[in-house]
């Protein structure tokens, strides 16, 4: 008969109260466990998208990031493959990759000038098998909303579009685009055709690939020099980006017809090489050793290393956010749990304040009866706990196959909402410490208060 | 030597802003293997003489020796250390644990000296067979008549095997009959265990069985009675 069976003994006393006090543990803990499993399945959901399409790190021309981005071609990496060569092969860093693969990211103009329509676009060069294999990367076995580029083994001039820009080039019927409503072109000024100038370059690009279907657009983007280019591309697919302002402007084409379009017959370079890893956590040392490479191999070009949350800064803010409102809640449902438990402590030490004197008198001491009564409390909290995770992970699980979806702000279509308590060991583990160590602060008060009771009077007591 | 001493003691308590003293120069002392009745009207400081000797209380002035040990220099723990190891504690309203059986109340303050298993059990299963109630060991005390408890609360006072047992008002909340078989119990199990009772008490059995009587009015000791040979026996 330890202290530990006593205060068990004295928790199943009086029932009622000792339900009553878990009930409310029971509830705040499920809150917080289904709200901290909301805000995991957003943060790790928004990180892994990232991730796939991005990559962890990425090597860009200093300056790139902050001034570049409307300029790409005065910010290349030049000699480019020489580097993703000596990341992929260097010994420290190589346990740590999935993938590294050069890319190239430029503005143009998009046209279907058979429609009379055009439209600016971000596009993307990219070298199609690596980035299908980088979509693969779920390291929190999430559900992945990543959808592969159709691209591999087609022509140079094959391109995917996003849907908002197969919208606004009005190839939703050439390209069976599902849920994609047309509007009516608003004409602007008399013309509807091309001008003359880009009509011409057009034409000239045409010369060099006979049209044969009607997905066909143009795009037209500035040399490395400053002249415009125009490159004709076949659309192969449109795909959903999911969130509306990229699939409004999104392109992706091949990465030797993106550096064509730039670079011609010079020197193709890229605006960024991306880096993969294995996981997360590595980030620190991947960099460390990047520095270290570019540092000392490759000295000679301004290059700077830059990651996820850098060159993603709404994950950033997406995730303070979540994370204030996941702080402001546990706070909330914490100063609950601690005067719903100190409540019932106080009332215990003054329900038994003749038998902390007796205990006291026949020898016990001070410490004894403070150990006991916060043994109760952390009975209590270790119950509540055990309690709290259980619903918790059956309301989950109950959420994640209900098929409940919901459309995030901005986005163009609906993702499922999933609780992820299992998957999420930091917050379980997290969750059940905070409220046990809630419920040791709000037992130690009224724990205290017991163990200075003066025996005589407590003896008195009625 | 005395199991207990008392020299010069003075006990006050303060009450808002005045002082109440409740002791004054009190001069005793407690033979060994003696029945000792603290008799006196109500208000008259019985209890707060007990809780003093009980070493549940502190002094004002004055020193106090209880097997010898001067208990007023000591801390909170070694008081508490001390009253586990030698010192067992009878309640007018006998004050045991209500979660624990009977086996378990008698057994706790074992725990508290750190007894081993073994030793503990055969103990605690001779005192309940020692109070008569080995068929009650796994009662809990809701289970127990009154007598019943107050028989588990002398076997848990002597558990220890202390030299000095602190009863207060034992029977006040007992019928005269089960008053009387519980004197007699206290008796027995005095002169088995070679332990000195002291009591505050008004109940005249308990006052007719005492081997000496001390009389308190006032806080003042008026007289004290040896009414037996004294009994000497290692403290």
């Amino acid at each position: 008969m330890k202290t530990l069976s006593l205060a068990l003994r004295n928790l199943l006393r009086n029932r009622r109260r000792s339900l009553t006090t878990l009930l409310a543990m029971t509830i705040g803990l499920v809150a917080i466990l289904i709200f901290g499993g909301y805000k995991a399945n957003i943060t790790y959901g928004t990180e892994t998208g990232f991730v796939q399409a991005y990559g962890h790190l990425q090597i860009q021309h200093k300056d790139y990031f902050i001034e570049g981005g409307d300029n790409p071609t005065a910010y290349g990496i030049a000699g480019y493959q020489r580097i993703v060569d000596a990341v992929k092969h260097d010994p420290v860093l190589a346990p740590m990759l999935t993938m590294v693969t050069p890319t190239l990211q430029l503005g143009g103009l998009a046209g279907n000038f058979s429609a009379g329509v055009s439209r600016s676009v971000m596009a993307s060069g990219v070298v199609v098998e690596d980035y299908n294999q980088m979509l693969l990367w779920n390291d929190y076995q999430l559900k992945s909303y990543a959808q592969p580029l159709p691209l591999v083994g087609s022509s140079l001039e094959a391109v995917v579009i996003g849907t908002g820009v197969a919208r606004k080039l009005k190839l939703c019927n050439a390209l069976k685009v599902p849920n994609c409503t047309q509007t009516a072109t608003v004409v602007v000024g008399e013309g509807r055709s091309a001008p003359d100038d880009i009509a011409a370059l057009s034409a000239l690009e045409k010369s060099d690939a006979p049209r044969q279907d009607e997905n066909r657009i143009e795009m037209l983007a500035a040399t490395a020099h400053g002249a415009p280019n125009v490159a004709s591309l076949s659309v192969v697919k449109a795909k959903n980006m999911g969130y509306k302002a990229v699939d409004d402007m999104y392109l992706a084409m091949h990465l030797a017809q993106a550096q064509k379009l730039i670079y011609g017959s010079d020197q193709p370079q890229v605006t960024a090489i991306e880096i993969q890893l294995r996981h997360t956590s590595q980030i620190p040392a991947a960099r460390e050793r990047l520095t270290q490479l570019l540092a000392t191999e490759f000295k000679d070009q301004p290059l700077e290393i830059l990651d996820f949350r850098t060159l993603n800064p709404m994950f950033g803010q997406t995730e303070q956010f979540m994370n204030s409102m996941f702080g402001f809640i546990s706070i909330l449902i914490g100063v609950i749990v601690l005067f719903t438990i100190s409540n019932t402590m106080s009332t215990a030490v003054v329900e038994r304040t003749v038998e902390i004197g007796t205990l006291r008198a026949i020898g016990l001491r001070r410490s004894g009866i403070r150990r006991l009564f916060v043994c109760e409390g952390v009975l209590l909290g270790l119950i509540g706990s055990a309690l709290g995770v259980l619903c918790a992970l059956f309301i989950a699980y109950l959420i994640n196959h209900s098929g409940l979806s919901w459309t995030p702000p901005g986005y163009s279509y609906a993702y499922l909402i999933l609780i992820l308590v299992w998957q999420d060991p930091h917050l379980l583990v997290g969750s059940v410490i905070g409220l046990i160590l809630v419920t040791i602060v709000s037992a130690g008060m009224p724990a205290n208060r017991a163990s200075n009771l003066i025996i005589v009077d407590a003896l008195r007591h009625v | 030597m005395y199991p207990v001493v008392l020299k010069q003691v003075g006990k006050t308590y303060h009450l808002d802003s005045v002082d109440v003293p409740a002791l004054i120069d009190i001069n005793l002392e407690i033979r060994s293997n003696c029945f000792t009745v603290i008799s006196g009207p109500s208000g008259s400081g019985k209890t707060t003489l007990l809780n003093l000797i009980g070493c549940i209380d502190r002094a004002n002035q004055g020193e106090i020796l209880i097997a010898g040990k001067e208990v007023q220099k000591m801390s909170n723990d070694a008081l508490s250390d001390f009253r586990a190891r030698h010192l067992g504690f009878i309640f007018q309203n006998f004050n045991l644990l209500p979660v624990l059986s009977a086996y378990e109340n008698i057994e706790y303050p074992l725990l508290l000296t750190q007894m081993p298993a073994a030793g503990r059990k055969q103990r605690v299963l001779a005192l309940l067979d020692a109070v008569g109630l080995s068929d009650r060991a796994q009662n809990r005390p809701g289970q127990l008549s009154g007598g019943q408890r107050q028989r588990v609360a002398i076997a848990r006072a002597l558990a220890t095997e202390p030299k000095l047992v602190l009863a207060d008002e034992p029977t006040a909340n007992l019928d005269s009959h089960t008053g009387a078989a519980i004197i007699a119990l206290m008796r027995k199990m005095q002169r088995e265990h070679h332990v000195s009772f002291v009591f505050s008490s008004h109940d005249p059995q308990v006052q007719a069985e005492a081997d000496d009587a001390v009389f308190i009015r006032d806080g003042r000791i008026t007289g004290v009675e040896r009414r037996t040979e004294s009994v000497e026996a290692a403290v």
